[in-house]
């Protein structure tokens, strides 16, 4: 399917015509990134919730790390071509009246460091904050609360001018990413298979995961958390490794999402998308890691498809959609195949 | 100190809760490969003595030792499942979402870490093991069916399976045939009579046939301490344990 995906956008947006009705346009390979992007995150949530029982509200924080730590590379690659054409200070320092870059973006210049930055400010923020939580024996609706806490708290900070992320503004206005100009379509697609190809990889690692001894330690845990105890596991480590990686996960997902979408900004911390992410996994199917890809994709196709022709009945079709799934589809959509197909 | 050869030894244990005295100077010794019977009315002290053996809670005074050379008091709960202690609780809790294999597979003495389960692989000598215990336990045709499928009876044995692959020298058993059809007490009678020899059990129970059909030797708890010991008849026939428990 997803092979399928990265052979398909390509073709159609490069050998297909322009004024062919198979044509994809620039905006269409932009919209299956962003389902993709949303797909990983959805992935993410899932590993945790579906498989451990941990179930974040907070895991947009991780994708918009991500999304930053490439922002910031994206920012610095912009160099002269700024509005005031400073070659070292993005845009929106210059208009602060900033005199030199701050610390923290230091080596933002060089990928490989960004790329690290990528993985590691994820980690490290979900490997603290777990460590604490998990070692304090915070569970259930309790931690749910705190990482939206979490996020909420990332969100306050990145609004503030004098952090040194561009304020409420964020980044936008990039150029290129390693030399290639982002706004034209061969980088798109590069960028779409990049993707698709992340995705798979991530999906994989955590099918090895979930497959393996660990795996059904996490299930035992997510079912009967004292009983694992007991039997010697050490539960606090488990989740903590688990949380750290789904974090990761989360943080690529963000750091693809913003070359494609062009901005990153701090409302990208809102709860609400901690939560949306969520649905996408209920919707879906938990606990099945391909559920929670075809969740996001059918909800925010749903999302693009209803707020552009209804935007005032998005967010009720929303809410809707989470009830009638917990109600009528405890296993979410994938559980609705899978009953079908059994019943033959 | 003499020469030992019990398998556990409680010696004046004292535990108070807010006053409350749940054990008071109980003294009792387990041998090896025996089965002993715990019977007495609620709040006798038998589930603060389990908790007391597995770690979960500190006496006041007295002394714990597991054979000659392991202080239990000094261990954390985990060390002390690893010093080789089982405890099976009353209500059964098993893996609803694994199969009956997975269960075992997952209670496989070795390494428990993340990193470590994530390559474990099972080995021949791991896979005949969890055969051997699914064929103790009755369950050899249930290998693949998921815990949550599982009948009352089939928990607890899975459960008591789950301790045996640990291959514990004590197992503890809190009530294992409440809410047992005759048909699975009878089973389960059988198979904790099995385990004796080559482990020593304990059983704490409140079904006097069900005792009377497994155990050689009882001892009776009363508010804390031990009233009396015996066989089933003996014990019976005990006037003080008339008086307290039997309700004469």
């Amino acid at each position: 399917m997803l092979a399928l995906v990265a052979i398909a956008v390509p073709v159609l947006n490069q050998a297909v015509p322009a004024s062919s009705a198979l044509h994809l346009s620039p905006f269409g390979i932009t919209l299956i990134g962003k389902y993709l992007c949303y797909g990983m995150l959805a992935l993410a949530v899932d590993l945790i919730w579906g498989y451990c029982g941990i179930l974040s509200l907070g895991h947009a924080a991780f994708f918009s790390l991500g999304g930053y730590a490439m922002g910031m590379y994206l920012m610095r690659q912009i160099g002269p071509r700024g509005v005031y054409g400073d070659p070292i200070l993005p845009d929106f320092m210059v208009f602060l009246n900033y005199k030199a870059l701050p610390w923290f973006w230091y080596g933002f210049n060089h990928i490989a460091i960004a790329l690290i930055m990528m993985l590691l400010v994820p980690a490290l923020l979900a490997g603290v904050f777990g460590w604490f939580a998990f070692r304090s024996r915070v569970t259930g609706v309790y931690f749910s609360i705190i990482t939206q806490a979490l996020t909420y708290a990332l969100m306050l900070a990145f609004f503030r001018n004098d952090m040194g992320f561009g304020g409420n503004n964020g980044f936008t206005d990039f150029k290129e990413i390693l030399g290639f100009d982002l706004h034209s379509d061969r980088t798109r697609v590069v960028l779409l298979v990049i993707t698709v190809v992340a995705l798979a990889a991530s999906y994989l690692a955590c099918r090895v995961i979930v497959d393996s001894r660990a795996g059904r330690v996490m299930r035992a845990i997510r079912d009967a958390e004292s009983r694992t105890r007991f039997i010697g596991y050490p539960v606090e480590s488990f989740k903590l490794w688990v949380f750290v990686f789904s974090a990761v996960i989360a943080g690529i997902a963000g750091a693809l999402y913003v070359p494609q979408i062009g901005i990153i900004n701090p409302s990208e911390f809102a709860p609400i998308n901690s939560i949306e992410a969520v649905i996408w996994v209920a919707v879906g199917g938990r606990g099945t890691l391909y559920g929670a890809i075809v969740g996001a994709v059918l909800v925010n196709y749903a999302k693009t498809y209803l707020t552009g022709a209804f935007p005032e009945v998005w967010l009720f079709a929303l809410g809707a959609l989470f009830v009638l799934v917990t109600l009528f589809l405890p296993r979410g959509i994938i559980g609705l195949v899978t009953a079908r197909s059994k019943d033959k | 100190m003499s020469v030992r050869d019990k398998r556990l030894y409680l010696e004046d244990l004292t535990v108070s809760f807010d006053g409350f005295k749940a054990l008071n100077k109980l003294s009792l010794y387990v041998d090896p490969g025996e089965m002993l019977c715990i019977i007495g009315p609620n709040g006798a002290g038998k589930t603060t003595m389990m908790d007391v053996i597995t770690g979960k809670t500190r006496p006041d005074s007295g002394t714990a030792w597991f054979g000659d050379s392991i202080d239990l008091l000094k261990l954390s709960e985990p060390q002390i499942v690893a010093a080789g202690i089982g405890r099976k609780f009353q209500k059964p809790t098993v893996f609803e979402q694994l199969t009956v294999f997975e269960n075992l597979e997952l209670a496989l003495a070795g390494s428990r870490s993340f990193l470590k389960t994530l390559r474990a692989r099972i080995s021949p000598a791991q896979r005949q093991r969890i055969d051997e215990v699914l064929e103790i336990i009755g369950l050899t045709e249930q290998r693949r069916s998921l815990g949550r499928i599982l009948a009352h009876g089939q928990k607890q044995w899975l459960e008591i399976g789950m301790l045996l692959m640990q291959n514990p020298e004590l197992l503890l058993v809190d009530e294992p045939v409440a809410g047992m059809t005759p048909h699975e007490i009878e089973r389960t009678s059988e198979l904790l009579r099995s385990l004796a020899g080559e482990h020593s059990v304990v059983v704490v129970e409140h079904d006097m046939a069900f005792v009377r059909s497994i155990a050689k030797r009882v001892t009776v708890l009363h508010e804390g301490s031990v009233i009396a010991e015996g066989d089933m008849d003996k014990v019976q026939n005990n006037p003080r344990v008339r008086e307290v428990y039997l309700g004469e």
